[in-house]
């Protein structure tokens, strides 16, 4: 048993890093998507269901209504979500140069765009925050008819995601910043800019669905 | 070469100290504990859910009469040493609720999936252990927050295992305030748990099988649970969506579900089912697969069109994501869009029906072993027929506004639920026992347990066809109140002391689980002479699964009665000079 657990524990942590996989006789052979990122992808896929829940239950409210919004309620912050977007847009773009980075091997270019891509991300959460201040202020609150509940809980799940993507990327930022990331050791960075690509992807449909329509 | 490094480093570091008590039983990421760590929880629930069954039972055949020993319960569950009409809507929506999301799912995707997937695909272990062991911890969790609601004022969730708003979305509707929110969070929870526990099944059979198993020479008990761990990932968000809209509702004072303040009651069906309907295969497509081990094994035959097998289920779980709307013919749906419904629910028949002939096309002419996890393998064949042809009526809308609602219901789900996912189930564990323990389950109380309950279980659940051709709706707690149905009386009777029985006769089960784990005869390596892969490995397998190294596979999972070899079986990992080069 001790013996065992001593021959196996090495191979099963390569196993985890991902790329290789245990063959007979203890061969290994190249995986076609590193484990990793293969289960961040599927991750992706469940939110993908769980939006898609979401958002068909919005298009049943937002169909059926006679007046969207209701004559009594705020109007939407277009102009400031806007900027948002493109905020929001930014950062994947940036997110794109970090991973280039860190398949070119280029430290310092890895740790400034991880850095660039945080502070848009917090700075999008920051712009969220106080528009929801705003609208509250405003008398839109989540018991405000559908026209508020709906708003509330789609954009909030999505600025739920984005703050949990925010975590993650600090946490990856704070690894890259010890420079533990090069072009053969890139997974961590492939993993949450797949995951910060999801988040700023699924943001322009609710932007047109929830702010524009 | 850098990951070779990093194995010699690490082999260097290795452990050779024994894994402490807590990190071998209780918090253990070895895939092989924590398949077996569901197991014992789901069987725990199972005897919750059959409580609650057996407390219908009661009910339904001395309606309103009261009954010393009820004391013992929670108030929530009696009332005065009775079970008023209110215990029992909280009693037929746990009963569901328990069996459905903590029985037969942790066993069969839990506990099998676990235990099988890396041994049979020949990997060391799940690709992401100490997920799994997160998975395992988050559904207890979810377990434990079920439970409790028994004790909260107001007892438990009474909405029905569907939770149809707006009933639950009004705290006075059922008089339940806590019980339906921790329903709804226990739930969510659960959802979290099985999201982490597919990503890792998926990722575990994409990358981790062993040299020589391709995706057609996997078993397809491992087709089986890939399949419904992709059903699992995507079905269970939608069903999240509902019960966090369904929490707003009770709890933040939105209107999502309440047409008062402009909300859509059959949104709620519309997102329940479209998570519901895969549900229900995801309790089947396992049993499949387990039925497929079992009887290509015991038939000593390879089974009859493996690829048609494989096929079939994925069809299954493809179509299963059209036919929602069956179950809401009644709720004033579209007709039109109705009968759309009706087409796609019926065309479910054909990868069903290709299933079945191909079990009786592997039986045809074999070498029947009628072992116990045989017998079990064939009723559920057989169930599973039963409960799929009065599938058939129901998916005909016409036929459907007579029996909506009524036992036929009642009857067709246990046919496929209890007949199909839990006669795989016991099959299942006495045929994976030797391997899990170490131990042979003793045939004869096997068999014993398989014939009372394979015979009590058709006495309780067929009559109940009758009943609901006689208009006996479901979800009442006194039938004696109506007198169209006070002639189905003795039905009711017969039924419940047959349900008794059926409980009864699962001691047998656990008697036998408990006696083979300790004075069982000891198995060998491979006790059915199977073609599988976990049978290379030590019964039970240590840590890492194979002492030496993993196994290479040569050939498909079922050659059985190949002429190639002189028994009547040809394992995977068996190399045969000739043989390789063909295939």
């Amino acid at each position: 048993m001790t013996a065992t657990t001593a021959k196996v524990r090495p191979i099963l942590a390569a196993q985890r890093r991902g790329g290789y996989r245990d063959g007979g006789g203890d061969e290994r052979e190249q995986q076609f998507i590193p484990s990793g990122l293969l289960a961040v992808l599927m991750l992706i896929a469940s939110e993908m269901m769980l939006f898609s829940g979401l958002i068909g239950s919005f298009l049943i409210f937002r169909m059926s209504a006679p007046f969207w919004p209701p004559p009594s309620l705020p109007h939407l912050p277009i102009q400031v979500t806007w900027v948002n977007t493109f905020v929001l847009l930014g950062s994947a773009g940036t997110m794109y140069l970090a991973v280039r980075a860190v398949h070119q091997n280029r430290q310092r270019l890895l740790r400034q765009w991880l850095v660039v891509t945080l502070v848009l991300g917090v700075l999008f959460l920051g712009i969220q925050g106080s528009e929801w201040v705003r609208l509250v202020a405003h008398g839109l609150t989540l018991r405000s008819g559908n026209y508020g509940g709906t708003f509330y809980v789609l954009i909030g799940c999505h600025g739920a995601h984005v703050t949990a993507a925010v975590i993650w990327l600090a946490a990856v930022t704070a690894v890259a910043v010890r420079g533990r990331y090069n072009a053969r050791n890139a997974a961590g960075v492939e993993r949450i800019a797949a995951y910060w690509y999801f988040v700023c992807a699924i943001w322009p449909v609710l932007f047109v669905l929830v702010y524009l329509m | 070469m850098s990951s070779t490094a990093a194995v010699a480093v690490h082999g260097a570091h290795g452990e050779h100290h024994e894994l402490s008590f807590w990190r071998t039983y209780i918090f253990s990421e070895d895939h092989k504990m924590i398949g077996r760590q569901f197991l014992f929880v789901a069987l725990f629930m199972m005897s919750i859910g059959g409580l609650m069954a057996m407390l219908m039972r009661l009910d339904l055949a001395w309606p309103d009469t009261q009954f010393s020993f009820l004391k013992i319960l929670p108030q929530s569950l009696q009332q005065d040493s009775a079970i008023t009409a209110n215990t029992y809507n909280a009693e037929f929506t746990m009963h569901a609720t328990i069996m459905i999301f903590f029985v037969v799912m942790p066993i069969l995707v839990g506990c099998f999936g676990n235990f099988l997937i890396p041994l049979m695909i020949g990997a060391r272990d799940m690709a992401f252990p100490k997920l799994n062991m997160l998975s395992f911890w988050v559904s207890a969790v979810a377990g434990v927050i079920m439970m409790s609601s028994f004790w909260v004022p107001g007892g438990p969730a009474a909405a029905g295992w569907t939770s149809y708003a707006p009933l639950s979305a009004v705290p006075l509707y059922t008089g339940v305030d806590w019980g339906q929110n921790l329903w709804c969070i226990s739930i969510i929870v659960l959802g979290v748990g099985s999201l982490m526990g597919s990503i890792n099944y998926i990722t575990t059979i994409i990358n981790m099988r062993t040299k020589g198993m391709t995706f057609f020479r996997l078993p397809l008990v491992i087709w089986s649970l890939f399949i419904t761990a992709i059903l699992l990932l995507l079905a269970l968000p939608v069903l999240t969506t509902a019960l966090a809209l369904l929490l707003f509702d009770r709890m933040a004072g939105t209107h999502f579900f309440l047409p008062a303040g402009g909300g859509e009651p059959l949104l709620w069906q519309h997102l329940f089912w479209f998570f519901g309907h895969p549900e229900v295969y995801i309790m089947i497509l396992p049993g499949m697969g387990i039925a497929s081990e079992l009887i290509a094994t015991f038939s000593r035959k390879p089974i009859f069109g493996y690829r048609a097998m494989a096929y079939a289920m994925a069809a299954i779980a493809f179509l299963s994501w059209i036919v929602w709307g069956h179950h809401m013919f009644q709720s004033g749906m579209d007709p039109a869009l109705g009968q759309g419904f009706m087409l796609t629910t019926m065309v479910i028949a054909v990868p069903s029906a290709i299933k079945t002939f191909n079990w009786l096309g592997t039986l045809y002419k074999g070498d029947i072993h009628y072992t116990s996890a045989m017998l079990n393998a064939l009723s559920f064949v057989a169930m599973f027929v039963i409960g799929g042809l009065s599938g058939i009526f129901m998916a005909c809308t016409p036929v459907d506004m007579y029996i909506h609602d009524t036992y036929f219901i009642v009857a067709h789900i246990h046919y496929v639920l209890f007949g199909g996912s839990l006669f795989a189930v016991f099959g299942g564990i006495v045929y994976w026992f030797p391997k899990m323990f170490g131990r042979m389950m003793n045939e004869t109380l096997a068999k014993v347990h398989f014939w009372i309950t394979f015979v009590a279980f058709n006495c309780t659940f067929f009559p109940m066809h009758i009943l609901g051709m006689g208009g006996h709706m479901r979800r009442i707690y006194n039938p004696t109140q109506y007198d169209f149905l006070k002639p189905l009386e003795p039905v009711n009777m017969f039924i419940s002391i047959s349900a008794f029985v059926l409980g009864a006769a699962q001691f047998l089960l656990l008697a036998n689980m408990i006696w083979s784990y300790y004075k069982g005869e000891k198995a060998t390596e491979n006790p059915w002479h199977a073609n599988t892969l976990e049978w290379s490995a030590p019964s039970p397998p240590g840590h890492g699964n194979w002492p030496g190294p993993v196994p290479v596979v040569y050939r498909g999972p079922y050659e059985y009665s190949s002429p190639e070899s002189a028994e009547d079986y040809l394992p995977q990992w068996q190399p045969v000079e000739h043989a390789t080069a063909a295939d």
